[in-house]
């Protein structure tokens, strides 16, 4: 199934609640949505052709993986028009771990003519929860891709459209890459966003606590009820809020260890709190 | 007799992984061959394969069906069985339990007396039942430093997914089965050259020709020399130019490649401009390509790929041009790092340093630099003492500056360039090559094989960043214990020995510790204990034996003693090497093994020794003897040792063989009369003082 893009800031597709929660449903599923990726600490004033603050995702998540899943992902490549015939393709092991999401998979980088071109996970865990089944996560660089068809060395320079009149990729979105530049690494105001974390995971907290207090026996109607998604989308605001407190400069490397475990402790809440929901419902 | 093949088919395996997985697979099949008695000749031909997407072992000569097996049963006792020289009903419950008529039950005699037993055929199993049954185990037992689950109800892990088997003795199929996947004679081909289509091998001794024709070279050793010779050949096509040798690309590239190519591309000579160290970690680290260099050594503005498929000509240009895309890219980023860099000099970024952590309790990298910097001024007024000349001005300004770098994006996108970068960025800013010198080799030697820094300064700074270090994590608890390591301490240990041992610095593991604990406030305040000298005293003797290759018992003979420096040990362990096997030597060290026990035990009757030996009191020819000796030879030796000529010191020791030997084949030290028990204790015990200060020859151990 084709999802949107979720609406709050996330670091990667992987966080959408459409990856971060399906995959803990063992019941099969299969979906894509393109996502808008921010990651303030890779923002670059719009200076370095390579490099955004802001980027999409192609986010496919198969579970569980068909047999052939790697062939699907070749037959994706010629299907946007890479002949494999004519380059070189190789798998190079990479493996992805989010210690704040308590997730991690087995995987590699798809390398095309020394590009690397997509993100092939299989998902082992999440939210601290061993997976079963397991899902096939393949993300695809957007821009990178665009940049590698359309052959140019800067993802500014790729065209979005023709019409009515040819329009860069750089018209639409450099202005915001120099803005927010400026201000995840110059304007921000530390306390502020401190305060802004703490916020986010009190409150947070305090709906966790709540979850956890709820009876085992509670009937499948009013643990439905409960808003553990809402949960989820304040763990993503502390998720987000981190990441600009670290491009500001105003996390140690020793506090960062600190913060991504409470970080974790919400995202491992959350995926309790839903599995047990879907425990219900299955 | 019949030719194994197992091929296992897999998705992508970690390239870093498949030569151990390679040779565990043929060791665990011949293991299981060998035990399962169908190994027609114990030295059986074993030939292995493996590509990124197969591991697979072939064994030339199976036997079909496993020998028979004769085996003895032993059944109750002979009286037992047979009352009256007639078969009782324990009889006829053994052979029953055995299989076999009562009638050929025989009498067998054994230490405890005579018992009935049955002797039984244990008839062959067929060769392709038993691999059936028990190569699935072998698959699944293989050790893979990272593992997943992949089937719903996770029934196994594996390294990767698992797509196929392949299992032939000569043209049957050993239909075994592992992660619900039954063994054919199927294989299959490189992903894109070949296509999805099956691969049939008709046996295996064809396995090798049928993949090459899928485009598949299984043979990894055929594939490395393939690559080497491409990359010569793409070289010859670039005038006065040769690829850089690097033996881990080589393998890495090999084991990333099902049928690979090499391909040259250019990068525009401007890229030249920046260091070539930027450059090459580009192209080696991130992209895995080739350097070129010309005759001088200098690089050259092109590189060489290896791909893993091959292209027409059409292809090819495509190819080139996206390889060169995607490095003018990283090269791009490098320039834009080193210009946007520039533009902060590193001595205005010691301010920077205070917003990054070096460790929680020791603070940011500003207080990190304070300490190195009192660690440093100890060292340099040590080594200076000792009349060695160190660029006091110099070694401050990069003591000061080391650690700047790691606030430049340069060594944020490439942190393997930590310390060389900082010395570039001083070069560039003209901060002298002292100085840039030093910055740029602090973290040297790399690793236990690599070089150390080549100026004093440089080892200097390196000694004290790692010392002020241990010191520091020492005195706030942090020491390493067991595996545990997090700070990695021990490498940081080993730095500082290979510094000690390779340069000329005269400095000594207890000053080390003494300067440590002296002038780092953290430390001054911390008990030590020798804790430090405890620790770098293991460093060296990991050194020792791992770098230096010393024999275990040399190197604890050596350590035994007390220390001077670390030079001093090494000549005290090659000179030890050197005459450990002479007879004389080993009949000395047993000896002294020998008197270490008797003053034990002396010790414990509180049979005590004096400080001197009486003369008079020795009443033997032997002890006599011994002690004329022992005036003669010590001098001589403390002669040699002042001087470090420990080897003809240590032959000069040997030499009190025939009188120690006399010593303890005619006279009993633990004579009944008192003063002549203490006076021959007084006599070993000068002995053992006076000779072990090279070495604590007790340690030993004769070859």
């Amino acid at each position: 199934m084709l999802q949107q893009p979720y609406d709050v800031e996330v670091g990667a597709g992987t966080m959408s609640p459409e990856t971060f929660l399906r995959v803990l449903d063992p019941r099969p599923f299969s979906v894509a949505y393109a996502q808008p990726s921010r990651r303030p600490a890779d923002g670059r004033y719009g200076e370095n052709p390579n490099r955004l603050f802001k980027h999409t995702q192609f986010q496919v998540v198969l579970k569980p993986p068909p047999g052939n899943v790697q062939e699907i992902y070749l037959e994706s490549l010629a299907a946007i028009g890479v002949d494999l015939r004519q380059h070189d393709l190789k798998f190079e092991e990479d493996n992805w771990e989010s210690p704040t999401l308590g997730a991690w998979g087995i995987g590699w980088q798809v390398m095309l003519d020394g590009q690397e071109i997509t993100q092939f996970t299989y998902f082992q865990q999440c939210g601290g929860l061993d997976l079963d089944p397991i899902s096939a996560e393949i993300t695809y660089g957007l821009e990178r891709i665009a940049a590698f068809l359309q052959d140019v060395d800067s993802v500014y320079d790729v065209l979005w459209t023709r019409t009515p009149r040819p329009v860069t990729y750089g018209e639409v979105r450099h202005l915001e890459e120099v803005q927010f530049s400026v201000y995840n690494f110059e304007d921000a105001d530390v306390e502020k966003l401190w305060e802004h974390l703490r916020l986010y995971e009190s409150e947070c907290q305090q709906l966790l606590t709540r979850l956890n207090q709820l009876p085992q026996d509670l009937d499948l109607d009013t643990l439905r009820r409960f808003p553990v998604l809402a949960a989820y989308d304040l763990c993503l605001k502390c998720s987000h809020l981190f990441n600009l407190l670290d491009a500001r400069g105003a996390i140690s490397v020793t506090e960062r260890v600190g913060i991504i475990n409470r970080i974790r402790v919400l995202a491992v809440g959350v995926s309790k709190g839903y599995s047990r929901m879907i425990a219900k419902t299955t | 007799m019949a030719e194994l093949l197992l091929e296992i088919g897999l998705e992508e395996i970690p390239a870093r992984m498949i030569a151990a997985a390679e040779a565990e697979l043929a060791r665990r099949v011949a293991a299981l061959l060998a035990r399962q008695r169908l190994l027609a000749q114990p030295s059986a031909g074993i030939l292995t394969y493996s590509t990124p997407r197969r591991l697979a072992v072939r064994v030339e000569a199976v036997l079909e069906r496993q020998l028979d097996l004769q085996e003895q049963l032993t059944g109750p006792s002979w009286k037992a069985a047979f009352p009256d020289g007639q078969p009782g009903p324990a009889a006829h419950a053994f052979a029953k339990k055995a299989g076999v008529p009562v009638t050929v039950l025989e009498k067998i005699v054994t230490a405890k007396g005579e018992y009935a037993a049955a002797t039984i055929q244990r008839p062959g199993q067929s060769a392709e039942l038993v691999l059936r049954d028990a190569l699935p185990q072998e698959i699944g037992a293989l050790s893979w430093p990272k593992n997943m689950y992949w089937r719903p109800g996770k029934p196994e892990r594996f390294v990767r997914p698992l797509r196929w088997l392949l299992c032939l003795l000569d043209q049957t199929v050993v239909p075994l089965e592992f992660a619900g996947i039954r063994a054919g004679s199927i294989s299959y081909g490189h992903r894109v050259l070949h296509g999805d289509s099956p691969v049939p091998i008709p046996s295996p001794a064809a396995y090798p020709a049928t993949l090459e024709a899928a485009f598949v070279v299984a043979d990894v050793a055929v594939r490395r020399q393939r690559i080497r010779k491409d990359l010569d050949a793409a070289t010859r096509m670039l005038p006065g130019a040769r690829w850089r040798e690097d033996h881990d690309l080589v393998e890495q590239v090999t084991h990333l490649t099902e049928w690979p190519t090499v391909l040259s591309g250019n990068f525009q000579p401007e890229f030249l401009a920046l260091p070539q160290e930027v450059l090459v970690t580009v192209m080696r680290d991130h992209q895995k390509y080739f350097a070129i260099e010309d005759q001088q050594g200098a690089l050259a503005s092109h590189f060489l790929a290896v791909l893993n498929t091959a292209v027409d000509a059409q292809g090819t240009a495509i190819v080139r041009h996206g390889n060169e895309r995607v490095l003018r890219a990283r090269f791009n980023d490098a320039r834009f790092f080193w210009n946007y860099d520039q533009k902060i000099p590193l001595n205005d970024r010691l301010e920077k340093l205070k917003t990054v952590t070096f460790q929680r309790e020791l603070g940011s990298y500003f207080s990190k630099t304070e300490s190195n910097q009192l660690m440093a001024g100890e060292l340099a007024a040590a080594v200076a003492a000792h009349g060695i000349v160190v660029d006091h001005a110099a070694l401050e300004q990069a003591v000061l500056l080391a650690k700047t770098d790691l606030t430049t994006e340069l060594v944020k996108e490439f942190t393997e360039l930590q310390g060389i970068v900082g010395g570039l960025y001083a070069r560039a800013q003209g901060l002298g090559e002292k100085v840039a010198q030093a910055i740029y080799s602090q973290y040297m030697p790399a690793g236990t094989d690599g070089p150390i820094p080549a100026t004093v300064e440089g080892q200097i700074l390196g000694l004290a960043d790692r010392m002020a270090t241990i010191a520091e994590m020492f005195a706030i608890g942090l020491a390493p214990s067991g595996s545990k390591d997090p700070f990695a301490l021990r490498r940081a240990g080993n730095g500082v020995i290979k510094i000690l041992a390779e340069s000329n610095l005269p400095l000594t593991i207890a000053e080390i510790e003494a300067m440590a604990t002296h002038c780092l406030p953290r430390a001054r305040s911390w008990k030590s204990a020798g804790a430090l000298q405890v620790f770098l005293k293991e460093r060296l003797d990991f050194y020792l034996r791992e770098t230096r290759g010393y024999a275990y018992d040399v190197v604890n003979a050596v350590l035994s003693t007390g220390l001077t420096t670390v030079s001093d040990a090494m000549a005290r362990a090659q000179a030890l090497s050197q005459v450990r096997g002479s007879d004389d030597l080993v009949a000395v060290s047993t000896a002294f093994k020998r008197i270490k026990n008797i003053l034990r035990q002396a010790a414990e009757k509180q049979d005590l020794y004096g400080d001197s030996v009486v003369s008079e009191d020795l009443s033997e020819a032997a002890e006599q003897h011994l002690y004329a000796e022992t005036l003669k030879v010590a001098p001589q030796v403390e002669a040699l040792r002042a001087r470090q000529q420990y080897q003809p010191a240590l032959e000069c020791i040997a030499t009190l063989r025939p009188a120690i030997d006399g010593f303890f084949d005619q006279v009993m030290v633990m004579a009944p009369e008192a003063h002549l028990r203490r006076n021959r204790l007084t006599l070993i015990a000068s002995v053992l003082n006076d000779f072990s200060r090279i070495a604590d020859f007790s340690e030993i151990i004769p070859g």
